[in-house]
């Protein structure tokens, strides 16, 4: 009934290593897993565990078979790549031909944004130590979603959500939503088309690259509302909602809002609040015709007639949202909540106005007027390379290199965070979920842990002939409260262990 | 194209007093601005990669998710 719910995000990075465009993107992306894993995970590194994988159950209650399945599909399949599961609850591993970080289950937006941010940094830190090993070549990250040559790569969002919500209601509610949200929170991208042929700038990086409603692919004919079922919780009660149409975003602000107006409007969605009909007449091309239109005038026909601007759409959206909090808290609604709400009003009031306003805050804002300026001082047209350049650019998650880190070292860009406490969440895990049983276990027992994942921990403990699955099926679990003071005391993996089977 | 613009112009010398001082106000502004601008951008070409159509070219990306 607010912006808190337990959720997490997943980052794949654009990599190249400098001065060979023809290198293997998976071996380097293995070499930046391996030479952070190497650096920084003690003793034996715990493997991943996919027992509870199941990437081809779809939501609409059916279950592809693994023969139709495109083998990108398969990601229950240890392919042998490189995999680490980090002492903050994340994992890191190389997925597709891309680096990528996911995030511990969190419980609020901005601990979205800190443990985003962190992963981040851990990257940042990965690639410069795989660039410093013997024959290694320098190899760079970039915090994007395309090449502007027809290649994507995702950046997910995942929201716990009671599985007692028809999925039919997400589908119609949730649609008109993502179509225009992106108004806010796109990243900004030079060309236009999956392959960028047409030149110009757009709102968002992905919207070229969805062509279908709903599905449960994610590498081809990607759905604007992704079926994957896979709750990594209790299936009974809950479903883990992927959302696939996010951009990655480098602004603290950008992921805040993302995160925080998307569980908003889940909350209503699970009430039964949204009684409004805003379904569109053609998500799929309307999503691609609002990032075409940086000027933010482009009309959306919605199916009863009406038409919209993006803005107007999420306006319609924020109404809502203030009279379902209203109406469940009163002026007694949560910090993060009452924020996300002034937040999601002031930009949108900006942007109506002129879109230069949200500058300092949002992505595509940021780059669009770096762009502008450019273009300016130096009469290019939108054709030029340097521009192209610049949109890569931004995203280069070095902050020597980084256009975005350098706008931010400039203080251009508004903060939520400071460095301190996303430096301490490269190491330390969140306090509220069962991240932090999983992140304490690899800090204090790494010796001892063979295996883990979102939904266990799998102990390998001497004296006993086979492994010890410690099962975390309940995401809001094996927090600091439940387990925190028992992790303190127990000096080894076996007396926690036996602490936990004596408590059943 | 911001040089044009930094230098106020006065249409005659019969102008009020305080539409005078407006008028370089917003072009005292304007200046800052402008001078804010150049700095950035100074900045940002420090650090630009610098053969731009290579980059360009040989920035490939496999698909993913």
């Amino acid at each position: 009934m607010s912006v808190r719910r337990v959720m997490g995000v997943e980052v794949e990075y654009g990599i190249s290593v400098q001065g060979q465009p023809l290198a293997n993107p998976m071996v380097a992306s293995s070499q930046v897993v391996n030479a952070y894993a190497s650096a920084t995970v003690r003793a034996r590194r715990a493997r991943w565990d996919f027992e509870e994988e199941s990437p081809l159950r779809d939501a609409r209650g059916f279950e592809m078979s693994r023969q139709a399945a495109d083998p990108a599909q398969l990601t229950d399949e240890d392919m042998g790549l490189a995999n680490v599961i980090l002492t903050n609850g994340a994992r890191l591993y190389v997925d597709h031909a891309h680096p990528e970080y996911s995030t511990p289950e969190v419980t609020s937006p901005l601990d979205i944004v800190k443990w985003d941010k962190a992963g981040e940094q851990v990257m940042l830190d990965a690639q410069r130590r795989a660039s410093q090993l013997p024959g290694g070549s320098p190899i760079a990250l970039y915090k994007n979603n395309t090449d502007n040559k027809g290649a994507s790569y995702g950046t997910h969002e995942n929201y716990l959500m009671r599985r007692s919500t028809p999925f039919a209601d997400i589908v119609r509610h949730l649609t008109p939503f993502f179509v225009s949200r992106q108004v806010i929170v796109g990243s900004g991208r030079v060309g236009i088309g999956q392959d960028g042929r047409e030149h110009g700038f757009q709102v968002s990086q992905r919207a070229d690259y969805f062509e279908v409603e709903v599905g449960l692919e994610t590498t081809l004919k990607r759905p604007i509302i992704n079926t994957r079922d896979e709750p990594h919780a209790d299936p009974e009660k809950y479903r883990r909602l992927h959302v696939i149409i996010g951009d990655a975003n480098l602004s603290e602000v950008s992921t805040y809002l993302k995160v925080g107006t998307t569980a908003l409007v889940l909350s209503m969605i699970e009430d039964r609040f949204i009684t409004r009909e805003l379904s569109i007449d053609g998500p799929v091309s309307a999503l691609r015709a609002v990032s075409h239109d940086p000027t933010l005038r482009q009309l959306i026909t919605l199916a009863d007639g009406r038409t919209l601007t993006g803005i107007q759409l999420q306006l319609e959206y924020l109404d809502l949202a203030r009279k379902f909090v209203e109406d469940r808290y009163g002026n007694n609604a949560d910090a993060q909540t009452v924020d996300v709400l002034a937040r999601w009003e002031s930009v949108l009031d900006r942007l109506e106005r002129d879109p230069m306003l949200c500058a300092r805050e949002l992505d595509w804002v940021a780059k669009l007027k770096l762009l502008e300026q450019y273009r300016q001082r130096d009469g290019l047209e939108w054709s030029d390379a340097k521009l192209q350049l610049i949109d890569y650019q931004y995203s280069d998650i070095r902050p020597e290199k980084g256009l975005y880190h350098r706008l931010l070292g400039m203080g251009r860009m508004e903060r939520l965070l400071d460095d301190a406490s996303i430096t301490a969440a490269m190491h330390d895990p969140p306090e509220d979920t069962r991240a932090y049983f999983r992140g304490r276990c690899l800090e204090k027992y790494a010796e001892n842990v063979a295996a883990a994942s979102w939904d266990s921990v799998i102990f390998d403990l001497p004296g006993r002939e086979s492994l010890q699955r410690v099962p975390t099926i309940d995401p809001l679990r094996g927090s600091r409260a439940h387990v925190g003071e028992l992790l303190d005391r127990s000096e080894t993996a076996e007396a926690l262990f036996s602490a936990l089977t004596r408590s059943r | 194209m911001a040089q044009e613009q930094k230098q106020p112009r006065k249409s005659s010398e019969t102008e009020e007093a305080t539409e005078v001082a407006t008028e370089s106000d917003v072009a005292e502004r304007k200046e800052a601005l402008d001078d804010d601008i150049d700095a950035i951008l100074d900045e940002i070409d420090d650090v630009l990669e610098s053969n731009a159509e290579d980059f360009v070219k040989s920035f490939i990306q496999k698909g993913g998710q």
